[in-house]
């Protein structure tokens, strides 16, 4: 069977072009803390989310609406609302993180299919397994700290699908474990649905140098024509004993469009496209890329040239944890 | 008020961290984390020295838990997480995957590095069996005070991230082992040579983070000493304090002080520094701007 | 790690450029708030979009040009004008002429531009960035816009559009998602 492409969408526009650049579904928010990128100018109203979703429906791709960030203490109702809206909209699924809004969801919306989103961090079967059982969980974004043979051995040990990410950003952390951005700027992927936010941000071009803060916490300079990545924390530029270097990660996104035939056979029933965040134009040429690779993958035929590089951050690439020595 | 010592997360000497809980059974704290919180590796290393601690503590009339790992990936992890829960001691779950091994109805407790960023979830983790939460140090003020509220309507009790350098992030990847240059299967134990982290400067010179092998931390040392009557006032029911290498019993006898009403706040932060050998302070994820900020005057 | 070779953006002719120094700014200015005033009459939602940055104002600068473009959205009722000397604004987006048109029409993708450093931006981030993914979601078209236009303002657009178009290889009309790259 052909691996499930499953694309970013930050915007109507994008959705539309990822579903004509051949996505099989697509994952999308509401435009507000509900979801984990909050940014400015992204994201869908109610009106566009049912619209968006049945523009796809029409074209025989799926709409999940990802409600992934940790209510607000005292506001979970915008959560709840969420969740019931998405169902509203037409939701193919949705893609959770919290617990408590997991049991909401299961105990008043169980018709609506429940996805495990990448934010909580389940990294080996008996989490996974549990929520399943707990709340009927169907698929589980794996975190991008495992291993292929590790995300093999999970699918051995569980009847949930399993969903992996292969482009774009990546997170260095166990995902939604990490209150690096909040420490810097007060504000978090799992409170606000952002990291490293545009808002705290601040470039300094200085003869040809440009410097990055977050904060006020200088994330890396870059000299005239080095490539200029954004300033996320975790991939600064700092000092530690005797070494300045980026002591967490590279300025590299994640591409592991060549582990796609071992994905496969480790089990994994769909890939995963970061980038809400990213252009129209970028959804739709990472979509045709990996559309052609998984439909050569499923005949059996050599994977086509790859050319995604370019629209990396940095401009450089890593196949991440996927392989051990990542570590 | 009552204090709570939460687990080590830096990587000590067996005789350093049997010798800490030694000194901590006559410390003015009510309760206890043991065990290994942050890297499954390190603990063989002071295995033996857990259940000596465990006894001498629960003698001497403290309350005693195991923490689970923060993040459980490899088999080993597993079984050692699934082992936890036949030991006999209440265990504080920071990894769910704990939870999952625990028999139905278990009595347990829930660690900071366990999401619980709402009453939905705080509820759910009850009816589970949860009697005790410490909540996530980067939670602010009104939704500690909303979790207390629901806390005391389930019966379970409501901690906060009290003082030391805060956990911010678990990795898959060890970077103290990146940092010499190998990889985390082959990391030679680097972070043994940093017993409270190693400090993380920006390019400019400005302290912001600690490594310690898969963890991130602060560069400064969370304290609440400035909001002590704040999270009393909301009923929070202990204040948790994190390990350190230098002067923690002294620090564990001076929020005692503090809590008795002993020290004021500006003396309570200058006391800190200086038993500590200089931290900085911070107390921002609960009444700040962002975490590292600090209400208190400037060092 | 890999590494991939940059993309190339045509650069805008410098002796072409060097005659735009003469324009006079006043009549194209009128002319291009109002070609942005009735682009925002069809695409209203581009400006939701904005948020809490629809009052900020917006430097386009053309670097392979001798003249900066100021957007104001105002809440719906946009102001364009050029200037020679750019004024104080709260966010300065920055390339050559074909990037920042490329944006507009999708053939470029904002983050990679900004990672290869043909883009830079300045100031309010946030602000820039909702700009950005406002204008990418209303799948605009300059040239059909500017076809529309009629009236004494659609003169002087004309005559440039068409200069920059032979003279430059830049994308001056939407594309649908097929690449420049």
């Amino acid at each position: 069977m052909v691996m499930e492409i499953v694309c970013p969408a930050g915007t109507p526009a994008a959705l539309r072009a990822a579903v004509k650049a051949g996505a099989h579904t697509i994952y999308c928010g509401f435009a507000d803390e509900t979801n984990a990128r909050n940014f400015p100018g992204l994201n869908f109203s109610r009106a566009e989310m049912a619209e968006g979703i049945a523009f796809a429906h029409a074209r025989g791709a799926k709409v999940l609406v990802a409600i992934n960030t940790y209510p607000r203490a005292g506001d979970e109702s915008l959560w709840h609302a969420a969740v019931a809206d998405a169902e509203t909209a037409g939701a193919d699924a949705v893609i959770l993180a919290d617990l408590g809004l997991l049991a909401y969801a299961a105990g008043n919306h169980p018709n609506l299919r429940r996805h495990l989103s990448v934010q909580a961090a389940a990294a080996n079967a008996d989490i996974i397994n549990f929520y399943g059982a707990e709340f009927g969980v169907k698929r589980v974004v794996l975190p991008r700290v495992l291993s292929v043979p590790e995300i093999a051995a999970i699918n051995k040990e569980t009847e949930i699908e399993t969903e992996v990410f292969v482009f774009g950003g990546l997170c260095v952390m166990a995902e939604g474990r990490c209150s690096l951005s909040s420490y810097a700027t007060g504000l978090s992927p799992n409170m606000n649905g952002v990291c490293s936010p545009a808002s705290h941000v601040d470039y300094v071009e200085d003869a040809g140098a440009l410097s990055a803060k977050l904060g006020g916490y200088t994330i890396h300079a870059v000299g005239a024509d080095e490539p200029a990545p954004y300033p996320t924390l975790c991939k600064g530029c700092f000092t530690a004993g005797e070494k300045t270097a980026h002591l967490f990660e590279d300025p590299v996104s994640l591409n592991a469009e060549h582990l796609i035939p071992q994905l496969a056979k480790a089990g994994v029933t769909a890939l995963k496209i970061e980038g809400r965040q990213r252009s129209r134009s970028y959804v739709a040429q990472v979509v045709k890329n990996f559309r052609a690779a998984v439909e050569a993958v499923d005949q059996g035929r050599a994977l086509p040239e790859g050319m995604l590089a370019r629209l990396s951050e940095g401009q450089a690439v890593t196949t991440g944890a996927y392989k051990k020595t990542w570590r | 008020m009552e204090l709570t010592v939460g687990p080590n997360q830096f990587f000590w000497k067996a005789e350093e961290w049997g010798a800490l809980y030694q000194d901590l059974a006559t410390a003015p704290v009510e309760r206890l984390v043991l065990g290994e919180l942050v890297c499954s590796k390190r603990l063989p290393f002071y295995q033996n020295a857990i259940l000596p601690a465990l006894e001498t503590l629960v003698d001497a009339g403290k309350e005693v838990l195991l923490t689970s790992l923060a993040l459980v990936t490899l088999k080993r992890e597993r079984k050692m997480t699934a082992e936890l829960a036949e030991a006999g001691v209440e265990v504080e779950i920071n990894d769910l995957t704990a939870l999952a091994h625990l028999p139905e109805g278990a009595r347990f407790a829930v660690g900071p590095l366990v999401n619980v960023y709402n009453e939905g979830t705080l509820a759910w983790l009850a009816t589970k069996g949860a009697k005790r939460v410490c909540l996530p140090p980067e939670l602010p003020l009104a939704s500690v005070e909303t979790l207390v509220r629901a806390g005391q309507e389930m019966g379970l009790a409501v901690e906060v991230w009290g003082h030391g350098r805060v956990p911010l992030a678990i990795s898959g990847r060890c970077y103290h082992a990146r940092l010499h240059g190998r990889i985390k299967d082959n990391c030679l134990f680097a972070c043994e040579d940093d017993p409270d982290g190693l400090e993380v400067d920006t390019t400019d010179g400005k302290p912001f983070l600690s490594m310690n092998g898969v963890q991130t931390l602060s560069d400064s040392c969370a304290s609440m000493a400035y909001q002590i009557e704040t999270l009393r006032d909301i009923g929070v029911s202990a204040l948790r304090l994190s390990p350190q290498s230098v002067g923690f019993v002294e620090t564990c006898g001076l929020y005692r002080r503090r809590l008795n009403g002993e020290i004021d706040a500006d003396t309570l932060s200058d006391e800190l520094v200086k038993v500590s050998g200089g931290m900085r302070l911070s107390d921002g994820f609960l009444t700040g701007e962002r975490g590292a900020d600090w209400s208190g005057k400037a060092a | 790690m890999e590494h991939q070779d940059a993309l190339t953006i045509p650069r805008f002719p410098s002796l072409l450029a060097r005659t735009l120094r003469y324009l006079p700014l006043a009549p194209v200015s009128l002319a291009l708030t109002r070609l942005t005033q009735n682009m925002a009459k069809q695409n209203a939602a581009m400006f939701r979009r904005l948020g809490a940055h629809d009052h900020a104002c917006f430097l386009l600068d053309p670097t392979d040009l001798p003249v900066t473009l100021c957007l104001e959205p105002r809440g719906g009722h946009p102001k364009v004008s050029l200037h020679r000397h750019p004024p104080a604004a709260d966010a300065r987006i920055a390339g050559p002429l074909a990037a920042l048109i490329g944006l507009v029409h999708g053939a470029y993708d904002g983050d990679a531009l900004f990672f290869s450093r043909d883009l830079v931006i300045e100031g309010d981030t946030a602000a820039a960035l909702a700009l950005r993914n406002a204008v990418d979601d209303a799948e605009l078209d300059l040239s059909a816009e500017v076809e529309a236009l009629s009236g004494p303002f659609a003169q002087p657009l004309h005559k440039l559009i068409e200069l920059a178009e032979r003279r430059t290889g830049v994308a001056l009309t939407r594309h649908e998602e097929d690449f420049l790259w």
